[in-house]
């Protein structure tokens, strides 16, 4: 029982940083690598505003702000200008960006981790398991998130337009989308889910370190292609899926230390499987 | 009085020069057809046209404002609409979905309602599909959504690429008639196809493009009735 709540609790975050690459992907057809670093920056703008402020409320608030703003402005600058470059170039730019953000972060809070006591991380009794208020907040709130989500963009206008822009650029641009606005809006949304990732993984592990990012990152991701990359609710179940694995194996002693072994080789069943992931779609050449 | 204008108008496909100084204008009220064989430069001319792809040269116009770098998404709160070859409905999205995007850079809720209503009213086969995915109607009915779904922006100039493609002949008809209908309602329409004899017929002038280039103009009467036109494009 506690294991399975850890595990949605986990699976919830990765779920949050798989969205911010499949919508991403989805709509601006590019696999931003540099995601997870926006994660860490998110945690050391938390850390930052607390050890000024004392308020883990502003401090979230500062994340959200400071991870967007980034988000914003690595596409600004390093992928719009590469708008019709070929995907490889684009890709390696990403790379670069990571590092670029990585060696920033060490230039300002050095190498070493800096650990930080976010809230009270008290224990609760429920149906006689003691679980953390920390699980129970994360697990609250990514509902409340990805709901949200969801429904900004099944019932709005510029849900719908981003659906569209996803779907098919240049006809979006025919009903007069203005297609750069809906990638900015993009990269803004995914950027401030990963500031509510950075906020739930700093409640799990209270410390940071310039790389921080980098396995989330890489596991989100993993969820986001198990779901099939580009699907917004295959990223959740993606999500979910891996992070419940995650906390499953290594909760059995025999498991443990294959965890990650056991996560990757699942994505290669479904790959081989189901090559467009869990809920993607074949993407049918436009003639 | 002139609504749209192309002058000179160059695309370059890397080194190829794909349209080689085409001039042309659409009148207000008129229907215009632009025909030619395949690969004459017909999709790549309404492409350029609506800037989604670069022009090498030349200059265009619309009511008398420069657009020729008018991003393609800020023309159509101007009064441009276009119906793109191959229809590119968006599959994954519902009929109703895909005619609210048509009135993506209208704000009017009311107005947006009363012409979807007309819409339905013309097609009332997209007024029953209309919670269904655009992806599963057929050809023609993605045809009517397509034109609907432009129709939606409230367009002064309605420019169509290829709409009887792919399309049995009693859609070929009925999707001509809409276009009359359309026009007969006080919409110009620049109209790009290969059924050659359709778009003469129903055309008040008429280009015929051959590899980049106009090579000869005329009403449509008048181009329907030449026998050098009958003989490259009617089959006679």
């Amino acid at each position: 029982m506690s294991t399975l709540v850890n595990g949605l609790c986990l699976g919830g975050i990765y779920a949050l940083i798989a969205l911010g690459y499949t919508m991403v992907y989805g709509i601006a057809k590019m696999l931003n690598f540099a995601h997870g670093d926006i994660i860490m920056i998110g945690a050391y703008a938390i850390i930052s505003t607390l050890s000024l402020t004392g308020n883990t409320l502003a401090a979230i608030i500062a994340a959200i702000i400071i991870c967007t703003l980034l988000g914003v402005l690595t596409e600004r600058l390093a992928y719009r200008p590469l708008r019709g470059a070929s995907p490889l170039a684009v890709l390696i730019t990403a790379i670069g960006v990571s590092y670029l953000l990585q060696s920033i972060a060490q230039l300002i809070f050095g190498a070493q981790s800096i650990t930080v006591e976010i809230g009270s991380l008290n224990a609760v009794n429920v149906l006689g398991v003691s679980i953390p208020v920390s699980s129970l907040i994360t697990l609250a709130l990514c509902v409340v998130i990805m709901t949200a989500l969801t429904l900004f963009i099944t019932k709005t206008k510029l849900g719908c337009a981003m659906l569209a822009v996803s779907e098919d650029r240049a006809a979006a641009q025919l009903m007069g989308i203005n297609t750069n606005m809906i990638i900015t809006l993009t990269f803004a949304i995914g950027s401030a889910l990963a500031a509510f990732a950075s906020t739930f993984y700093l409640m799990q592990i209270p410390s940071a370190t310039p790389t921080l990012g980098s396995m989330p990152g890489i596991k989100a991701f993993t969820a986001a292609v198990i779901g099939g990359i580009g699907s917004i609710p295959g990223a959740m179940i993606g999500g979910i899926l891996l992070g419940v694995i995650e906390k499953f194996a290594l909760s059995v002693p025999a498991l443990a230390p294959y965890t990650t072994a056991i996560e990757f080789g699942l994505l290669i069943i479904i790959l081989l499987v189901k090559p467009t992931g869990l809920l993607g779609k074949k993407r049918r050449e436009k003639v | 009085m002139s609504l749209l204008t192309v002058e000179n108008l160059e695309v370059c496909y890397g080194l190829i020069r794909a349209i080689k100084g085409v001039s042309f204008h659409v009148d207000e009220g008129e229907i215009v057809s632009l025909i030619g064989a395949n690969g004459a430069g017909k999709t790549t001319i309404m492409h350029a046209v609506c800037n989604l792809i670069p022009k090498a040269a030349g200059t265009v116009s619309f009511m008398g404002n420069d657009i020729t770098e008018t991003a393609a998404h800020k023309l159509v709160p101007m009064g441009i609409a276009q119906v793109p070859e191959g229809r590119r409905i968006f599959q994954e999205l519902t009929v109703a979905e895909n005619l609210r995007l048509g009135a993506y850079t209208r704000s009017d809720k009311k107005e947006i309602e009363e012409t979807r209503e007309k819409m339905y009213e013309r097609f009332p086969i997209l007024k029953e599909r209309a919670k269904q995915i655009a992806g599963t109607l057929s050809g023609g009915e993605q045809q009517m959504l397509a034109m609907s779904r432009a129709l939606m922006s409230h367009p002064k100039l309605l420019l169509l690429d290829e709409p009887s493609m792919g399309l049995s002949p009693l859609y070929v008809n009925i999707i001509f008639d809409m276009i009359k209908q359309v026009n007969a309602e006080g919409t110009t329409v620049l109209l790009v196809e290969q059924n050659a004899k359709k778009a003469l017929a129903i055309a008040d002038r008429a280009y015929v493009l051959e590899i980049g280039k106009i090579a000869r103009t005329g009403t449509g009467a008048e181009l329907l009735a030449d026998d050098s036109i009958r003989r490259a494009y009617l089959g006679d």
